[in-house]
């Protein structure tokens, strides 16, 4: 029956399902179907419309294989739900490896493990509720900071920044956050100063920026002295010396996303010169 | 959805900011952002941005019979939407107090400053009359809506035509664009609204304030004008005491500012209609440029394909070859089942263990194995230069060979996907699965 329908979705859309290894870094689109290569072998190039009966299905061998944002599985098959690029990284030992889409949003959802940045919008009880600019505010307990104790509590106001991570977040759940790591050290989270100046990017581009040996990190890193976070909801936190510079800062950065690599060294060369 | 708050670190940020003179996006204190206007390929359509603030204008008209007290004149109907997809804090169908503000403001800027004469859109005296509906929708919410708003306006007014009308007697013609050429509004003057933002009880002040600046701001003030130096409304929130002078030297630089945005106003419906004389393109899809996402972009890496086609020849050349298939034409046996060239027998059936069978089988067979090994190289050069189509090509090519000898699957695709695992090794590639296939030989 499951069959039946991939069928007619297929004609229907008048494309036929492409293998993952083929479009890698390439654009795909939302309602795509894609076929894992253990499913080229059976169902792949020309085998989708005449497939021999298969005596022993359970010979075949079995790969794990991990689909990350943007990709959905539905029974057998595989769908793209949101439109990009099409990301693979290959596994550290055995398995498929990890597939993904890089596409370029600003609505944050929140992922477990994911360190962000967030306001704090209350105070009730013995936790906080920070924005993080996901559908619903996370929950931050104040025994979740370095040090915090029931008597000795942080000083958190109401507007505050906070640097986090996520210990929860589930899908339809209140996602909770903690400023503190496994061994109980801050590790560089916790509450942000209070001078600075906060500002949204694209998700695409922090995700850009956070890769490691990131060009325009080291280029900006030799520009002023500066204090930068990233939070991987879209949220940058910049310091420098003057206002001035932080401004220079804060739009250098956002510029980033619609400048080609070329652009950005003319434009930090002439800044590097005055 | 909620607001995103504001933190008290930017909050501060901002302030101090103003104090030292500095704006985020690095304008001066009187400075608008940049004001773009563009039309749609209907009369009476136009987006105007201004900075990131974008309203969409679009203008229609109707006839109806006129409201009983003012027999002789048309109605003006003004009407401004906020939408979720401007911010996510906008709720849909709800009349929020901002909203409610806009609105009012925006008729007495444009219809209590009589810009626009009523009197000429009557047809036939409290019979019938033209009732001028001005749609505006905030596409993005970037701060200073009413001024985008304002300019959407009359603009989108200055740009609608209306269809012609003649009264003969009691008749009542209407003509379509095609009989005759629709006639534009009469308008008097063109008012527009230009904000200022007060911060530190008015010791600060900023021309158009945007998202985040409003959100700090402690009062506003709102003064509509036309190039002619008329206040047609003026209109100050926040509940700060202002002073006489501090609103006169706003009123200046009203002046001013409108003057600039109604020349820029005139200019872009002059090209708008030059463009049209003409019949050059014109329409959003013409005047909106596309921004381009860049920040994903890879730099290609060179790849050395100087003398990957000698190499590929070599191979070709080094490999046994192909001993002659005469391509005859093909033999139907049965209709479902036809043979190219002196081939084996059918053996349907067989596929389970295709190995063992690979033994069995004789000369002809290599040859089509030879085949595709060539057709694999080929797909391979094509690869380095860019990774499209020839793989599918390819595969268009198998599948009318599986029709014809269907043991004939499993293999070649076993060895397609070979093929794609080692995409890197190019030129290595083809020996190795020569080496294969004679292993199996």
């Amino acid at each position: 029956m499951a069959e039946a329908v991939a069928v007619a979705v297929e004609s229907l859309a008048g494309v036929k399902a492409r293998a993952a290894r083929t479009v890698l870094g390439q654009v795909v689109l939302p309602g795509e179907e894609l076929l894992l290569p253990e499913q080229e072998d059976a169902e792949g190039p020309g085998g989708a419309g005449e497939r021999p009966l298969r005596l022993n299905p359970g010979v075949r061998s079995r790969v794990r294989v991990v689909c990350g944002p943007g990709l959905r599985r539905c029974g057998d098959r595989l769908l793209v739900t949101k439109c990009g690029r099409l990301r693979h990284k290959e596994p550290g030992g055995g398995g498929g490896g990890v597939y993904w889409v890089d596409s370029q949003q600003k609505r944050y959802v929140p992922v477990k493990g994911d360190h962000v940045i967030g306001i704090v919008i209350a105070k009730s009880g013995d936790i906080f509720k920070v924005d993080v600019g996901g559908s619903e505010p996370a929950s931050l307990s104040y025994l979740a900071f370095e040090g915090a104790t029931k008597r000795n509590r942080p000083n958190v106001q109401v507007g505050d920044l906070i640097y986090g991570q996520f210990v929860v977040a589930n899908k339809d759940m209140e996602p909770e956050m903690v400023c503190i790591d496994s061994c109980g050290r801050a590790n560089g989270m916790g509450v942000i100063g209070q001078d600075g100046l906060l500002f949204k990017v694209t998700l695409g581009l922090i995700r850009k920026l956070l890769a490691p040996d990131c060009e325009i990190i080291q280029e900006v890193g030799k520009l002023y002295p500066l204090e930068i976070v990233f939070g991987m909801n879209g949220r940058i936190w910049v310091k420098a010396k003057t206002i001035q510079q932080t401004l220079i800062l804060a739009n250098i950065l956002e510029a980033c996303e619609h400048m080609t690599t070329d652009q950005r060294k003319q434009i930090f060369s002439r800044l590097a010169e005055r | 959805m909620k607001e995103t708050p504001l933190s008290n670190c930017e909050r501060r940020f901002l302030l101090r900011a103003i104090e030292e003179k500095k704006r985020l996006d690095g304008r001066q204190t009187y400075d608008y952002r940049n004001i773009k206007i563009s039309f749609g390929t209907d009369y009476g359509c136009c987006i105007v941005e201004l900075g990131k603030t974008r309203v969409l204008g679009q203008v229609s008209c109707e006839l109806v019979s006129p409201k009983l007290n003012r027999a002789t004149e048309g109605i003006l109907f003004f009407n401004l939407e906020l939408s979720q997809m401007a911010a996510p804090a906008f709720e849909p169908g709800r009349q929020s107090d901002l909203l409610v503000k806009l609105n009012r403001l925006l008729e007495r800027c444009l219809r209590n400053s009589k810009c626009i004469d009523t009197e000429s859109l009557c047809v036939v005296a409290g019979e019938k009359v033209w009732q001028i509906r001005v749609d505006l929708h905030l596409l993005n919410h970037d701060g200073n809506i009413i001024d985008a708003a304002s300019i959407a306006a009359i603009v989108a007014l200055c740009h609608f035509r209306r269809p012609d009308v003649s009264v003969q007697g009691d008749e009542v013609t209407l003509y379509t664009p095609e009989e005759r050429d629709p006639v534009p509004l009469s308008i008097h003057h063109m008012p527009i609204c230009v904000s200022f933002a007060f911060f530190q009880q008015g010791t600060y002040l900023l021309v158009d304030p945007n998202e985040r600046e409003e959100r700090v701001m402690d009062g506003l003030l709102v003064i509509a004008m036309n190039k002619h130096r008329e206040i047609c409304t003026i209109q100050s929130s926040g509940g700060i005491m202002l002073l006489k002078d501090q609103v006169l030297r706003c009123s200046k630089i009203a002046g001013v500012k409108v003057a600039e945005i109604t020349e820029l106003i005139q200019k872009a419906l002059e090209n708008d209609q030059k463009v049209r004389k003409e019949g050059g393109k014109f329409g959003f899809a013409e005047s909106i440029a596309n921004q381009r996402i860049t920040a994903f972009k890879m730099e290609k890496a060179p790849v050395d394909t100087s003398d990957v086609g000698e190499k590929a020849e070599e191979i070709i050349a080094e490999a046994e070859p192909p001993s002659e298939v005469s391509v005859s034409n093909p033999v139907l046996w049965t209709p479902g089942t036809a043979q190219i060239g002196e081939g084996i027998e059918n053996s349907w059936g067989d596929l389970e263990d295709s190995e063992k069978e690979d033994e069995d089988e004789g000369g002809s067979d290599e040859a089509i194995i030879l085949d595709n090994v060539k057709m694999d190289t080929g797909v391979d050069i094509s690869n380095i230069g860019s990774q499209d189509a020839p793989i599918v090509l390819s595969d268009s090519e198998e599948e009318e060979m599986i029709i014809l000898e269907p043991d004939k699957s499993p293999k070649k695709i076993r060895t397609q996907t070979i093929g794609v695992k080692q995409e890197k090794a190019a030129s290595k590639k083809p020996m190795k699965k020569r080496k294969k296939k004679r292993a199996v030989n």
